[in-house]
């Protein structure tokens, strides 16, 4: 009696076993089946000049270099206007903020802005900085556009981020004498930076990857040139990847992939280093 | 004997409405041990996050009465807190080190201040460690992170870290409750030194402790003082019932 149910037991315990790692592998199996296949399929387009020169012939022939820097500078400015203000909200909001209804209004707000589908803002951007502040179709619109998709993933990952250090270490700051803020700059805020800094990159990725946000805002079909000012509108890789897939007949297959590759590699690299950043802070943290 | 402390009718409720306050009034000699001590609830805790002003930071509905530190109310809302803190040093319940090493741990408080000379740093480490009785166990490995000590001893460099700010009183709030006895021992004969220079208040972990420790003791019962006198009175011969049931062991 005492035997068959054991057995029982150990049966379940496999089966169950089994299948969650079944269910693991199946979520694991298209990732890495795309990056195969987008490694296979855009390999055979690499050489330097696919990666330095500007394209050629209706961007049948020739590089995607304009939409690297481009990608690289709408990442930068995102980086400029989401980054500060981001962690300076998260900051309020864990460190200062009273818990009240206004408080709680303001992330529930955050959290909804994060649920909102990147052409929504894309169109406000449209109406907000191209045309109500005549910024155009440019860099700046388009870097706009991008912070304010990126602005509640920062925010919210960097609260958290601050909420995960102890209370303990406050307090005992405090009782040190020790002010709000140098409390938060000297202790709170060290011991949350591999967490701000991966969410950071984390939304920076997300902003790297999209098309629709600056389909209206800032992306250029072609661009004989690079940008000279933030004024300037400018191509860009995810752009660029739709423009060459939908836009443009007679496409040789691996400029596609290959474009793919580069903005994959772009996107996985600052990923990787997000984790790097993570799985090291984790290793030297003391608590 | 000199008063360092003169509390006057304090009285404070937290808005959640636990552990309050009721009428307090006590005066607490220099250069002595006194301690705070009763049943959980009582308001030993409350008492000396007062002495602080660590209460800022929790939810207290209201507070009334005066506490006289050297003459000064600090209750005063007009008060430098920050000033109070480094007069006023505290050491908690479970020893928090705070993330950096042993040496940073001690310099921190001066760092805050402001202070920047390495030769004042090094001073006030030796010294702190020192009166902490810790010193010879960790002098050779300063720059080490704090988390590796034991737990006695992240207790005792909590304690120096403190005395680093060179205070005139120092709380603790049942320091060795978390303890093994080898430890406790440490930090007791550590307060007795203390004394010499400090005024030391304590929320003992129990009621043999506050007999080894006491210069003088007040018993606190859900919020009211019920009495307060030196140390040998209140565990030999204490005046109040209730105060002689608790130390008794009858009920607590």
């Amino acid at each position: 009696m005492n035997n068959i149910f054991t057995k029982n037991r150990e049966l379940t315990e496999k089966l169950g076993f089994s299948l969650l790692t079944l269910m693991t592998l199946l979520t694991i199996i298209p990732i890495i089946g795309t990056v195969i296949y987008i490694i296979a399929q855009g390999a055979p387009a690499m050489s330097w000049e696919f990666i330095t020169g500007f394209p050629r012939d209706g961007m049948r022939e020739g590089g995607i270099w304009p939409a690297i820097i481009g990608t690289f500078y709408l990442t930068l400015g995102t980086a400029i206007f989401s980054v500060p203000l981001g962690i300076a909200a998260a900051i309020y909001l864990s460190e200062y903020a009273a818990d009240n209804r206004a408080t709680r209004l303001i992330r529930l707000a955050i959290i909804n802005l994060a649920g909102i589908p990147s052409v929504v803002y894309g169109l406000f951007g449209l109406g907000l900085f191209v045309l109500f502040l005549k910024f155009g179709t440019s860099m700046l619109s388009a870097s706009l556009t991008l912070s304010i998709m990126t602005l509640p993933v920062i925010i919210s990952t960097a609260e958290e981020a601050l909420r995960a250090v102890p209370q303990s270490f406050r307090t005992v700051s405090i009782s040190l004498g020790g002010t709000r803020w140098q409390t938060i700059r000297r202790t709170v805020l060290p011991e949350a930076l591999p967490g701000i800094i991966t969410g950071v990159i984390l939304g920076l990725e997300r902003a790297a990857g999209e098309t629709a946000p600056i389909l209206f805002t800032g992306a250029a079909f072609f661009l004989p040139r690079l940008p000279h000012s933030p004024f300037d509108a400018t191509m860009a890789l995810p752009y660029h990847l739709f423009v060459i897939s939908t836009q443009v007949p007679e496409m040789p297959i691996q400029i596609q992939y290959g474009t793919a590759l580069v903005l994959l590699v772009f996107v996985l690299g600052m990923n990787m280093i997000a984790t790097f950043i993570r799985s090291r802070a984790r290793a030297k943290r003391q608590w | 004997m000199k008063n360092k402390i003169i509390i006057e009718n304090l009285t404070l409720q937290y808005s959640d409405g636990t552990e309050s306050l009721n009428d307090i009034s006590l005066d607490i000699p220099a250069n002595a041990t006194t301690v705070l001590f009763g049943p959980a609830g009582g308001g030993k805790s409350s008492l000396l996050r007062c002495l602080n002003r660590l209460n800022d930071l929790a939810d207290v509905e209201s507070v009334s009465g005066k506490i006289l530190l050297d003459g000064e109310n600090i209750l005063d809302p007009k008060l430098d807190v920050i000033a109070l803190r480094r007069k006023v040093g505290m050491v908690f319940a479970r020893p928090v080190v705070l993330p950096f090493s042993i040496r940073g741990n001690l310099t921190y408080g001066l760092e805050l201040a402001g202070e920047k000379r390495k030769s004042r740093h090094d001073e006030a480490v030796e010294r702190s460690l020192k009166l902490a009785a810790l010193w010879e166990e960790v002098h050779d490995r300063l720059d080490d992170p704090a988390i590796a000590l034991s737990g006695g001893q992240q207790q005792r460099l909590c304690l120096a870290r403190s005395l680093a700010l060179e205070p005139d009183v120092i709380l603790l709030d049942e320091p060795t409750s978390g303890l093994d006895p080898i430890s406790t021992s440490k930090v007791e004969n550590a307060l007795i030194e203390l004394k010499k220079q400090y005024t030391v208040i304590l929320v003992p972990h129990s009621v043999q402790q506050a007999a080894r420790t006491s210069d003088y003791a007040a018993f606190f019962l859900q919020g009211k003082l019920v009495e307060y006198a030196s140390g040998t009175e209140i565990f030999t011969n204490p005046k109040n019932q209730r105060t002689e049931d608790y130390v008794t062991g009858r009920f607590g």
